[in-house]
C-alpha cells in the first residue's frame, strides 16, 4: 500500500478532478446561454413576432414559424399525451405483473431514446408519401410519436406510487375499476403526470429532424395543417446554414426563443412537480 | 298499511332496476376503459413494430441493389446511382467515440461530485442546472457549435494540436491537416457536451443506490474519500454505470442536428479528426428532401435502418444493464 502521504495526495487531485468535471459542465451551460443572449437578445423585436419570413433583403419575422412550432406542439401533445396516459394507465393499473407490460416498458425505453430522424423518416414512409405532399399534420403526428414514450414512463412511474390501500378503500365503497382509476388514482398522481406532459412538450418544441421531412417549411404564413409548415427549428435551420447576416441574427434571435421557452417549461415543471409533492 | 307495503315493495323494484341500470353501466364503462388502455399499451409495441417494418420496406431496392456491400464500401456517389455506408457509419462511430472518452469520465465526475463532494445547499440546484444542460434543444448546440465553438477551436485549438501530435507517429495522421473548425472532432466534442447531463444524472442516481453502511464501513477502516469511491462505489454500482453510459452512447449515435452543423458533411472517410466527414443522421438530414430517384431515397432509408439497429441494440443492452441494477436495489 502506498504511503498515507501519497493516498491523500492522490485523494486530493481526484477529488480537484471531480470539482473540475462538475465547473466543466456548468461553465459549458452559461457559456451557451451567455452568447444566445448576446446574439439573440438584439434582434428580438414586435417584428419578430408580427412578421413572416421574408427574403434576407427585406424585414422579416419569425410569425409564421413561431405559430407553426406552437400548432405542430399543441396538436403533437394532443394526440401523443392520450394515447401515453392510456397505455401507461394499462401499465400500472391492469396489468402490473403481465407479461405485456414488461414487454411494452422495455420497447417503451428504447422508443424514449430512439433517434427522431428515424422517427422522421417512419412517418414520412406511412403519412407523407402516401399523400404526396408534406404537411403540417405529419409533422405534429411525428412530435406525438416522441411524445408517447415520455408521458408513458411518467404516467406509469407516478401511478406505481399511489398507495395502494387509496385504490382499496374507494374499491370498498363499491366504486367500479374506472372511477377508481379516473377519480382516485389520477388525482392522487396529478402533479407527476401533469409534470411529465409538461416535459414533453419541452422535449418536443426543439425538435428538429423529425420535421425535416414532415412538416419541410414554408417560406409563408400557413394555419392549414394539411400544408407544409414552417417550424422555429426548420427556419433557425435553414436560416443559420445560409450566408446572409441578416438571417444569421434571426436565427440567433429565434433559438434564444425557443431555448427560453423550453428551459421556463421545464423549470417550471419542475417547480410544480415539488410543490405537488409536497402536498 | 297495506297500501304503503305496496308502495314500498313498488319502490325496491324501481331501486333494484335501477341498481342493475347502474351496475350495467359500470360494467360496460370499465370494459371499455380497461379495453382503451389496452390498446394504447398495444399501439406503443405497434409504434416500434411500424417503424422497422416501414424502414425495411423503404430500404428493399437498396438492399435488393447493394446487398450487403453497402455495409462495407464508402462509395456516395448521388450521380452514378452508387451507394455505400460505410463513411457514415465511421462518422457516427468515431464521433460517437470521442463523445463517450470525453463526457464519460467527465460525467462521472460530477456524479461523484454531486453525491459526495457538495455542499447540501448547492446539491439541488447544481443538479438542476446539469438536467436544464439536457434540456437545451439540439438545434441550439448545433448553431453554437457552427457559429462559436468552431471557430474558436479552429482559431486557438486546433493548430496547437497540430503541432504538438505532429512528430508523433500514428496521432500526427489523426491530428493531421489544415484546420477546418468544422470536423469530426469539433462534432464529436459538443456531442459530448449533449450527452454529459445524461452521464451526469444516471451516475448520480445509481451512487445515491449505494448503502451508506457500505461507505460507512470503508471510511471505518480508514480509506481516504478517493478510496471509497473507487473501491466501495464505483465496484457497487458498475452495473448501472455501464448501463448509463449505453443510454448516452444511443444518445450519441442518433443525434441528427448538433452534428449535421459542424460535421462539415463530406462523403468520405476522413484520415485526420479535424477533417469534414458525415454521419448517419448528419446524411439523412442534409440528402433526404434533395434526394432523387427511388435509389438515392432508399439507400438513405436503408441507412437509418442501419442507425436503427445499432441504436437498438445499444439501448437494449443499456436497459438490461439498469434493469438487473434495479433488481439489485429490491
Amino acid at each position: 500500500m502506498a504511503s498515507y502521504a501519497a493516498r491523500r495526495r492522490s485523494n486530493f487531485v481526484w477529488l480537484s478532478l471531480c470539482w473540475a468535471s462538475t465547473a466543466f459542465g456548468l461553465c459549458f451551460l452559461i457559456i451557451i446561454l451567455a452568447t444566445l443572449f448576446w446574439h439573440g437578445f438584439g434582434g428580438l423585436s414586435l417584428t419578430v413576432f408580427t412578421q413572416p419570413t421574408r427574403p434576407p433583403d427585406e424585414i422579416g419575422g419569425l410569425q409564421n414559424a413561431i405559430v407553426g412550432s406552437l400548432i405542430m406542439t399543441v396538436v403533437g401533445v394532443a394526440i401523443g399525451a392520450p394515447l401515453g396516459l392510456l397505455a401507461g394507465t394499462y401499465m400500472a393499473e391492469y396489468g402490473r405483473h403481465s407479461k405485456l407490460t414488461f414487454v411494452v416498458r422495455f420497447i417503451n425505453d428504447i422508443l424514449l431514446s430512439a433517434p427522431s430522424i428515424v422517427i422522421g423518416l417512419f412517418i414520412y414512409q406511412v403519412m407523407v408519401a402516401p399523400m404526396h405532399h408534406f404537411s403540417g399534420i405529419s409533422g405534429a403526428v411525428a412530435l406525438a410519436v416522441i411524445v408517447v414514450p415520455v408521458v408513458v414512463r411518467t404516467t406509469e412511474d407516478m401511478l406505481l406510487l399511489v398507495p395502494g390501500p387509496l385504490r382499496e378503500a374507494a374499491s370498498a365503497l363499491g366504486l367500479p375499476r374506472s372511477t377508481v382509476v379516473v377519480r382516485i388514482a389520477y388525482r392522487a398522481a396529478r402533479a407527476g403526470i401533469i409534470t411529465g406532459i409538461l416535459l414533453a412538450v419541452a422535449r418536443i418544441s426543439g425538435e428538429t429532424a423529425p420535421l425535416l421531412f414532415t412538416a419541410l417549411n414554408n417560406q409563408f404564413f400557413s394555419a392549414n395543417l394539411n400544408t407544409p409548415m414552417a417550424s422555429l427549428p426548420a427556419v433557425i435551420f435553414q436560416y443559420a446554414m445560409n450566408p446572409s447576416p441578416v438571417w444569421h441574427s434571426l436565427a440567433w434571435t429565434g433559438a434564444l426563443i425557443i431555448t427560453l421557452a423550453v428551459l421556463a417549461l421545464s423549470i417550471f415543471a419542475r417547480v410544480f412537480s415539488s410543490k405537488g409533492s409536497a402536498k | 298499511m297495506a297500501d304503503i307495503a305496496v308502495e314500498n315493495s313498488r319502490v325496491a323494484y324501481k331501486e333494484t332496476a335501477r341498481r342493475s341500470r347502474v351496475l350495467t353501466s359500470f360494467k360496460i364503462r370499465d370494459g371499455v376503459f380497461r379495453w382503451l388502455t389496452f390498446a394504447a399499451a398495444i399501439t406503443v409495441l405497434l409504434i416500434l413494430g411500424g417503424v422497422i417494418i416501414s424502414l425495411i420496406q423503404g430500404s428493399m431496392p437498396s438492399i435488393r441493389a447493394f446487398g450487403f456491400k453497402f455495409v462495407y464500401t464508402d462509395v456516395w456517389n448521388p450521380v452514378t446511382d452508387e451507394y455505400g455506408a460505410l463513411a457514415a457509419i465511421y462518422g457516427t462511430l468515431v464521433t460517437s467515440a470521442i463523445a463517450m472518452i470525453i463526457a464519460v469520465p467527465v460525467g462521472i465526475g460530477i456524479g461523484i461530485f454531486l453525491t459526495e463532494l457538495c455542499p447540501e445547499i448547492l446539491r439541488r440546484p447544481i443538479g438542476i442546472a446539469i438536467e436544464l444542460l439536457a434540456g437545451i434543444p439540439s438545434i441550439i448546440y448545433g448553431i453554437w457549435g457552427l457559429f462559436v465553438f468552431a471557430p474558436f477551436l479552429q482559431a486557438y485549438v486546433q493548430p496547437g494540436l497540430i503541432k504538438f501530435f505532429g512528430p508523433v507517429p500514428i496521432l500526427s495522421t489523426l491530428f493531421a491537416g489544415p484546420p477546418y473548425g468544422i470536423g469530426m472532432l469539433t462534432a464529436g466534442f459538443i456531442l459530448a457536451i449533449m450527452v454529459l447531463p445524461f452521464i451526469a444524472a444516471v451516475s448520480r442516481d445509481v451512487f445515491q443506490t449505494v448503502p451508506p453502511l457500505l461507505k460507512e464501513a470503508g471510511r471505518g477502516i480508514g480509506c481516504t474519500t478517493w478510496e471509497v469511491v473507487g473501491r466501495v462505489i464505483i465496484p457497487y454500482t458498475r452495473v448501472g454505470l455501464v448501463g448509463g453510459v449505453m443510454l448516452a452512447l444511443g444518445r450519441a449515435l442518433g443525434e441528427t442536428m448538433a452534428v449535421t452543423f459542424v460535421i462539415g458533411n463530406a462523403d468520405v472517410i476522413p484520415r485526420s479528426l479535424l477533417s469534414p466527414g458525415t454521419t448517419i443522421s448528419a446524411a439523412i438530414a442534409n440528402e433526404f428532401t434533395e434526394a432523387v430517384g427511388e435509389l438515392y431515397t432508399s439507400a438513405l432509408i436503408e441507412l437509418s435502418l442501419i442507425l436503427f439497429v445499432i441504436t437498438f441494440i445499444v439501448l437494449a443492452i443499456a436497459r438490461l444493464m439498469l434493469m438487473r441494477l434495479e433488481q439489485k436495489v429490491k
